[in-house]
This record gives structure tokens, sequence and C-alpha cells, in this order.
């Protein structure tokens, strides 16, 4: 099956020219910072994770976002959605690889990753987080590839695949939630101190991850022949608005909680995020965040209103334009706010502000390129077999 | 696919899940075993290790090292906090880079707002505690945050409650860091050994001690191996006999913190979060 990634268009190998180039930018940023350290990226004692964490943390909610897809299918025998379970599978995979690449980025020693296994350490939510990420990818994998290979060769998948299914789906609720629960169980970082963490980790997850795979088969709509088909279209609409939605009112919810107490701990990091956070001492306002912050509120807003009216008028770009909004909205909340801001303030309450580095910079662009690296190659094949299928259908 | 090539690729998958999954299982059994034998004969099995475990509650038996830092001193003293670091940096050679976003501390002095964050009240109180600088270090609490976030067990409580660092294990994922409420910990941004401009980062490296590498995570020991020796750690030896640091046993009553902290009042910091800490303020 592997053979239809290799058959494709001008336009499909110069795309993957272009990610292998950014990858291969990516690769030579890594090796500066394995030779020099992590003193390469630009955090800090203060902020000690950056942008190679908070990347990961979003894309968790990418690969849960799959879930939408499959669930509908699989669990409510929604017919419409038969054509695109496997989209959200193979994007799922993606999501997971780019997550472990993120994590390999980051660590100080990453010859010693293998550590974590090797001293399993069961209090840890990072052992936790080991687990349900690798086991999801081997789900997905495993799902993903069956399903297809069998439709390729033009059979019902077998029942042997079913049961890992089925489990796929509430483990696609767990890894995000782990991925809260390592953020969220630290006392002392009152910013994510939050019962309603994981909770609002899902619902952006069940709303960015469909919109990722909205733009994309919009795209593979004008570039391929492949159309997920309007009813589709429109129940993925219904889910990521009202997943967005549900995202905004945890949000409101975690504001209403700071500024109704206020209780200065819980109210700082929000302060810093949305309107700037002054220094005890020097008096001096730290805000580097909050004109992306004030932005990634107005995109999301403007994105679900947008995406309604799409529907509404049946226009595929407004569509495509109202998902990219909903994404880089989710993408700014968590895959920079969310965690840079746990570190503001620091435990004694001094501000440090976190710019990520060039070389930093790079490595990120390398790991995304990677990830739509194995997407593209994917949809290629999980494209090919459904057009050939059609054709002699 | 015919059926000797998915009979292979079956037994071939088998083994290389078996293959990755067998060396933790194996691991974990033989520890287990080395815990069980160590019970068996009588003197390696260790309840101080487990007493505090469970997470409230101070350890009961055996040793729990404390510190009490008397502030009023360390004012009234100019240069001995100074004194004190030095101490401290020098024996665990600790680098200098020069800069605050590569920095590596074991040991420094803030203002209260910044030690007791939260605390604030004190703040309009009097101009003496606001002028006041606080010696701060890892608190080496009893129900350490850090250890629990550690994927490794790179850092863990010894049977003297006290927090250690593995130097050797830790991957540098920097979970403990987000897990210290205290700020406690730095991390080894950059190769510690090396020099810029030809000044070296640690200025006069101490032989008893090892430095550490690049990517690993450090912090305050409360000198765990002076102390087995019977020694007090460095900074509070360098205090002299100002007792402006006072170390010693917190489970024993007639040591001299146990003593200290019977007459005096101490506060410590962050006590709401129920990490337990063992340094504690005079103020």
């Amino acid at each position: 099956m592997l053979e239809k990634s290799l058959k494709g268009n001008l336009g499909y190998w110069a795309w993957v020219l272009f990610l292998l180039g950014i990858i291969g930018v990516g690769v030579i940023c890594y090796i500066v910072q394995y030779n020099y350290g992590l003193g390469a990226t630009g955090m800090s004692r203060d902020v000690t994770w950056g942008i190679y964490i908070s990347q990961f943390t979003f894309l968790v909610g990418v690969a849960a976002g799959g879930l939408m897809l499959v669930l509908p299918y699989y669990l409510h025998h929604y017919k419409d959605f038969a054509r695109i379970t496997i989209l959200g599978e193979f994007m799922a995979i993606a999501s997971v690889a780019m997550c472990m690449l993120f994590i390999m980025a980051d660590l100080g020693q990453p010859m010693r990753a293998l550590n974590v296994v090797l001293h399993p350490t069961p209090n840890s939510m990072l052992f936790y987080d080991m687990i349900v990420l690798s086991g999801y990818l081997f789900l997905n994998v495993v799902c993903g590839w069956v399903v297809l290979h069998s439709e390729y060769k033009g059979i019902k998948y077998p029942n042997w695949v079913k049961p890992f299914i089925y489990i796929s789906i509430p483990w696609a609720v767990s890894i995000h939630t782990v991925t809260a629960f390592l953020y969220c169980g630290l006392p002392g970082r009152h910013f994510w101190l939050t019962a309603i963490l994981a909770p609002r980790f899902l619902a952006s997850a069940f709303a960015a991850g469909p919109c990722l795979l909205m733009v994309i088969a919009l795209i593979m709509k004008r570039t391929t022949k492949f159309d997920i088909g309007r009813v589709a279209q429109d129940k993925l609409v219904t889910i990521i608005g009202y997943a967005a939605l549900l995202n905004f009112f945890f949000l409101g919810c975690e504001i209403f909680v700071a500024y109704y107490s206020t209780i200065p701990g819980h109210m700082h990091t929000l302060d810093y995020l949305y309107f700037g956070l002054a220094d005890h001492a020097t008096g001096q306002v730290y805000n580097n965040l909050v004109p992306f912050m004030l932005s990634s509120v107005v995109m999301g807003f403007a994105g679900i209103g947008l995406i309604f009216v799409s529907r509404y008028l049946k226009s595929d770009p407004l569509l495509a334009l109202s998902c990219l909004l909903i994404f880089v909205s989710f993408w700014i909340d968590k895959g920079l706010g969310l965690v840079l801001g746990g570190f503001v303030p620091n435990g004694l309450e001094q501000i440090t502000e976190y710019v990520p580095t060039f070389v930093e910079l790079g490595i990120t662009a390398g790991v995304w390129a990677t990830g739509f690296f194995i997407i593209t190659v994917l949809y290629k094949i999980a494209i090919s077999v459904k057009l050939e299928n059609e054709k002699t259908a | 696919m015919d059926s000797s090539r998915r009979k292979f690729l079956k037994i071939a998958g088998i083994t290389a899940v078996a293959g990755i999954g067998a060396p933790s299982a194996l691991n974990m059994l033989m520890k287990q075993e080395v815990q069980a034998s160590s019970a068996g004969d009588g003197h390696g099995a260790q309840p101080a290790a487990h007493g505090g475990e469970g997470g409230h509650g101070a350890a009961p038996v055996g040793k729990r090292y404390g510190m009490v830092i008397d502030a009023v001193k360390f004012h009234e003293n100019p240069g001995m906090a100074e004194k004190c670091i030095e101490a401290c940096h020098s024996y665990y050679n600790v680098p200098d880079f020069g800069n605050k976003k590569d920095e590596i501390k074991w040991l420094w002095q803030v203002p209260f707002t910044n030690a007791f964050p939260g605390d604030e009240s004190h703040y309009k109180k009097d101009d003496r505690t606001h002028a006041m600088q606080f010696m701060v270090l890892c608190n080496h609490c009893d129900n350490p945050p850090c250890v629990r976030a550690c994927p490794t067990k790179a850092t863990f409580k010894n049977a003297d409650g006290m927090v250690m660092m593995d130097f050797h294990r830790c991957i540098g994922c920097r979970f403990c860091m987000a897990a210290c409420p205290y700020g406690a910990r730095s991390f080894n941004w950059r190769d510690p050994r090396g020099s810029k401009d030809g000044v070296p980062f640690i200025k006069k490296v101490n032989p008893e001690f090892p430095t550490r590498m690049r990517g690993v995570v450090e912090k305050c020991s409360f000198c765990d191996l002076r102390v087995k020796r019977g020694l007090i750690p460095l900074c509070v030896e360098a205090t002299g006999d100002s007792k402006a640091m006072v170390f010693g046993d917190l489970n024993d009553p007639n040591s001299e913190i146990s003593q200290v902290l019977k007459a005096r009042f101490t506060i410590q910091r962050k006590p709401s979060l129920g990490t337990m800490p063992s340094v504690f303020y005079i103020i």
C-alpha cells in the first residue's frame, strides 16, 4: 500500500520537497542545540518549559481530536463519516509523532530518555503520559492501517481489530486528561492548579483537531478528487462549533473564579496573559504575550461566528477561513499561553519573560514539518485507496 | 500475504513488544527482591524512608534534618550571607555564567515578599522586615512535589528526609522545576565545565565534589555527605557562632534545632501547600 505515496503530480512532490527542506533546517538547528545544550533556547531558570512543551501539549489535543471523527462512525454508525475516520486516525498518528519529537527536543539528556522505562516511576504523571501516548500511537497505527488495508483489498476489516477501535475511543480522552494532569497536579502553580484543566484541554482538542482536518480536507477537495461530502462537512461544523464554545465557556469560568475571588495567585497569570503584570519591586509591566492572547480571543469568537455563517452560505472558502481562525486561536491559547503563562510569575513572584530563539523556532518548524510530512504520506495513501475503490465500485 | 509470512510477522511483533517491556518488568521484580531480602536480614530495612509517605505528618521515626534561619541575625551581620553562599557555591562547583538566563544557584537571598509571597500583610508592618533579605534554598520538604513529579527517580528522598539528586539518572525533563513551589532548582542550560573568553564558569574546581554535565537539574543537597560524616552543612558552618543558622534532627526533641523551634516563633515558606518544608525562619 505504501507505494501509493510514491505516485503523485508535480504539486505533490514540490510540497514533499518543501517539507523535507524544513525538516533539514530543523535537523541542523537540533545539532546546534545538541552541541551547545538547551541554553540555545530562550528558556531560563524561571521559565523552564518553552515552545517545545507547549507545542507538545497542543498537539496531544490535535491527536485526541481525531476521536470526534472516529466516535460517531464506530459507536453511532454515523455512515457519513465513513470516509473521514481514517483521516482522523492518521492525523492522530502524525500528531503523536510530533508530540514525541517535541519531548525529545526538550530533554536535557535525550540519550537517557529510556530511563523513564528503565526506572518506571508510577507516582510521576510523565510515566503515565508515556504509556498513554505510545499506546495511542500503537492503537491508531493498528486500527488505521488494518482498516485501510482491508479496504485496499476490497474486504471488510477483520473482527479482531474491533476491540482496538473501541479501546482507542476512551484512550483518546485519556491522553489529553493525563497531559492536563502533568500541569494541574503541581502545587504552587496557581494558573494550572484547576480541576477544569482537563475538560478545557478536551474541549479545545475537540475543536482544534477537526479544524485542522477540515482545512486539509478542503485543500484536498481542490487539489484531488477526494471530497468528504457536504453532510460530513456540516456535521463537523456542529462539532467544532460546540467544542469551541465549550472551550470559551471554560475559560470564562477560570476568569470568573480568579477575578471574583480576587485571590492574588489566581489572578496573576491571567493578568499577565491578558493585561500585563507589574513587578512588585520595580513596577515594570511585563506583557509580551498580551497581543497574542487578545488576538486568540478575537480570532476564536470570529471563527465560531463565521463557521456557522459558512454553513448557512455553503461557502467552502469561508469554512476554511473560520477553521483556520479557530485553530490558530486555540494554538495560541494552548500552544503558547497555557504553558508559558504558568511560569509567570515564578515561585518567588518574580517575573521573567520568555522569547524563543531562532534555533528553537527552527527545531519547532522542523517537527511540525515532520508531522505534515507524515500526514501528507498517509493521506496520500488513504485517498488513493479510497478513490481507486470508488472507481472500481 | 501467505500464511507463513504472516505467522513470522506475528511472532516478530510479539517478540519486539516483549523485548521492550521485559527490562522494566524485570527491573521492578528485581527491586522487590532486593527489598525483600534486605528486610529479611534485619538491618537493611529503612522504616524512615517510608515513614513520611502518604504525605501527612512528619516522619515519625528515624532522623529528619531541618534548618532554622534567623533572618534578624543575618540582617545584623552584613556580609555573613554572602560568606555562606560563597562557602556553598565554591565547594559544590556551582558555575557562574554571568547572566540571569543560565543562572544556577543553590542558596541565595531575596526580600520578604519574594520569599513569602501571599504573606504580604507583613509587608506593611515594619520597615525592618521590609529591608531584610532572606536566605532561600531547597526546603527538603517532607512531602516533596519534585520527587512526586520526577519520572526516573533521579530526585528522591533519602532516609534522613533529605531530597537528593542523582545527576547521572536525570534526563533533564525539568518536571521537578515546574513542580517545586520554591524555585529551588536550577538546570544546566549549557556546559558548566566550559568557559567564556578564557574565564571558566567554575572559578576553581573543587575535586571533592563532582562537576555536573549539561542538561541535568541540580539544587542544594543539605550537605548530605558532610552530615553523614557528622559535620554540619557548609552554610551553617560559615555563620560561625552567630547562631544565624541552626541545623539538626527535627525528630530528636533534645536537638538544638528542636529547642530553638520550641522557644521561638518561626515561619515557613508556603506551608499552605502541604509540602511540609524543613527550613524555618525567625523574622
